[in-house]
């Protein structure tokens, strides 16, 4: 959505002629922020009820500043430390990952769509798979898989990337297609072989800043699904994020909720930063 | 031009390309079938034929961007089948625009010698003076979507031409153009061709660009080179209906053929290409081989074009065949008119009747 905003305008004029015409057309511009408002409200009401919620005092109903600052008190490191683990492990795991789309998904894409490219339809399916399993169901497979992973590299919180590896792959897939798509890969990568360059000079001068927008998009996609993954980590009985609120939720809810807003304030930064880099690649300036 | 007095783009000595029976498959579908081409150092040459004829696949092969299956193609005689592109030292300007999007159009000139690993202060010098022969100097920070098509393949062509390239190839980096811009830059790929002494294959479906361009033209048919030599040979004497069809215009008219020589309504001509069999056949005739003449084949005229420097008429035969006549602008004939034709006496084409 954010990837294409670009070309929404070019959109809107051929559709606002098209309206008298077509049914099934673009809403008019009133329908437009009816539908707009009432889904930013639906989405809205939680949200701003979690905000109103971290300030009540749960005893006597008055507004309170206390749960927030509670955050800063000499004793919260001690007092959250399973909390703050659970956001380390995050972190890394959302790292991880990135550097796992990075290092695996993306080359593959590049090697397919440059070399391979009747394996491009197999590719996209194998990438698509994961959005139609269900996290219950990929754990079941995975829980056997993960007693060997375990086995071979340690306990330690990362190796549960490999599974966010996999529930990540069809959003990051979507947005480094989408970005491959929109630009002539095949003739840029022939036009600098032509030029003298190995592979190397190819990939990391020619389609790397070609592709940054996509790349971009995926790994922030990717950060945005890990840190709210909780199914997975919970079933597998590993600690992060998602699972640390839950527990923390049982004893201190108000902490629970603040943490949930952080996170989702940090991954709407994330979607806006998408949405930016997104409009300021060089895309989004008329071709002339 | 001004590259001759430059010293840093010296005119590279052109180096002579052979293919020799070259052939390419595509999954059991034959792309090329046995070409066999030399181009002589400094040559121009225009591989002319219609779409999905091989074209591309001929030059991708000579560049090393594709493999071949049989045959061999050397440059300088050396065998360059195992020389990946990167190092096969061409020069390339492509169909669709290639300009890398995220480097201005310097950036992008510069691009060949950084590969080259040339150092700055030298490579930024020689991309302004390749940057100057296209006549672009003052385009060299702008991004190719800041371009026009015409200044996009412009920057490629210095681009391409910027690493003294033993060869240039070039395919279709016109067509996406308009008309007038098409010859505006055809000229000039000519003129900094000539300048610079590079040996060059272009490549074109175009058989006006093809003959306004090329030291020769090969012109190919399903894989094969047909026929090739300059464009005159080509277009006075083509050997094949093909290549009669193909290059200019001509008339299609039903002769026979007797004793080696057309017969057509009573005219008799000699024929061009292999010798066949007496018998019908289709003769290939240019319409300013035709003639008004006071007497001959009798003809009534269907109607005028006026072409600016001449004007051409089609007349109807007897037999109803159609048949134009290419004559000066001052001749008016009028539809229905009653008229003669004759044919000049130069040797034609001639095929098998459909
Ligand atoms: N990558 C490819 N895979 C399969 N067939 C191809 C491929 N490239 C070209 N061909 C086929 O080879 C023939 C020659 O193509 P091409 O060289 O592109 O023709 P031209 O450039 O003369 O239009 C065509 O029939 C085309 O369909
Ligand atoms: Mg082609």
């Amino acid at each position: 959505m954010m990837v294409s905003a670009g070309t929404l305008p070019g959109r809107d004029k051929t559709s606002r002629v098209s309206n008298a015409t077509r049914v099934g057309a673009e809403p008019s511009r009133t329908a437009r922020a009816v539908i707009l408002g009432v889904v930013g409200v639906v989405f809205a009401i939680p949200i701003v009820g979690m905000i109103i919620f971290t300030f009540r005092d749960g005893l006597t109903g008055t507004y309170t500043l206390d749960h927030w600052t509670g955050l800063f008190a000499p004793d919260a490191a001690r007092t959250y430390r399973n909390l703050f683990t659970a956001i380390g492990n995050s972190l890394t795991l959302a790292a991880v990952t990135v550097a796992i789309v990075l290092v695996l998904l993306l080359p593959t894409m590049l090697l397919v769509h440059l070399q391979f490219p009747r394996l491009r339809r197999v590719l996209e399916f194998i990438c698509i798979i994961p959005i139609t399993v269900p996290a219950v169901v990929l754990v079941v497979g995975l829980a056997p898989v993960y007693s060997i992973v375990v086995r071979t590299f340690g306990g330690s919180i990362w190796t549960l990337a490999f599974a966010y590896g996999i529930t990540v792959l069809p959003f990051a897939y979507r947005a480094i297609q989408s970005n491959l798509e929109s630009v002539d890969v095949i003739t840029l990568s022939e036009a600098a072989r032509s030029l003298g360059a190995n592979w190397f000079s190819v990939t990391w001068r020619v389609l790397l800043p070609n592709l940054r927008r996509g790349v971009l998009a995926a790994s922030f996609i990717s950060v945005a699904v890990v840190l709210g993954e909780f199914t997975i980590a919970s079933l597998l009985n590993r600690v992060n994020l998602q699972t640390a609120l839950l527990q923390v939720s049982q004893s201190d809810p108000y902490v629970a909720v603040i943490f949930s807003l952080l996170a989702l304030a940090f991954a709407f930064v994330l979607l806006l930063l998408i949405g930016r880099f997104g409009s300021t690649g060089r895309d989004r300036s008329p071709s002339a | 031009m001004t590259l001759l007095s430059t010293p840093t783009i010296a005119p590279p000595t052109g180096a002579t390309v052979e293919l020799v029976g070259v052939v390419k498959d595509y999954a059991g579908h034959r792309a090329l079938s046995g070409i066999d081409l030399t181009i002589a150092p400094g040559e121009f040459i225009a591989l002319l034929g219609p779409s999905g004829c091989g074209k591309t696949t001929a030059l991708r092969a000579l560049s090393g961007l594709e493999q071949v299956d049989q045959g061999r193609i050397l440059i300088d005689g050396e065998n360059v089948a195992d020389v990946p592109v990167n190092r096969r030292d061409i020069g390339m300007v492509f169909q669709s625009y290639s300009l890398f999007p995220h480097m201005t159009s310097l950036e992008n000139v510069e691009f060949g010698l950084r590969m080259r690993k040339v150092g700055a202060a030298d490579r930024k010098r020689r991309a302004r003076e390749a940057l100057e022969m296209v006549g672009l100097s003052e385009k060299s920070a702008q991004y190719a979507h800041q371009l026009s098509g015409g200044q996009q393949q412009r920057v490629a062509l210095a681009r391409a031409l910027v690493t003294r390239p033993r060869v240039l190839l070039l395919d279709e980096p016109l067509s996406a153009l308009d008309a007038k811009v098409r010859v505006q830059l055809r000229d000039e790929i000519r003129r900094i061709q000539t300048d610079l002494g590079i040996t060059t294959l272009f490549v074109t479906h175009d058989q006006e660009e093809a003959l306004a361009v090329a030291d020769r033209v090969a012109v190919m048919r399903e894989g094969r080179i047909e026929q090739i030599g300059s464009p005159e040979e080509l277009y006075t004497a083509p050997l094949t209906p093909f290549v009669a069809n193909f290059v200019g215009l001509s008339n299609r008219i039903e002769a026979e053929l007797v004793g080696g020589a057309v017969v057509i309504h009573g005219q008799r001509i000699e024929s061009l290409g292999e010798r066949r069999a007496d018998g019908p056949v289709v003769a290939f005739i240019r319409p300013e081989d035709v003639a008004f003449a006071p007497t001959g084949i009798a003809a009534v005229v269907v109607g005028s074009t006026f072409l600016g420097s001449l004007r051409r008429t089609q007349v109807r035969l007897a037999d109803n065949s159609l048949l134009m006549v290419q004559h000066e602008v001052g001749v008016h004939p009028a539809p229905g008119e009653r008229v003669a034709v004759s044919f000049a006496a130069r040797p034609v084409a001639v095929g098998p009747r459909a």
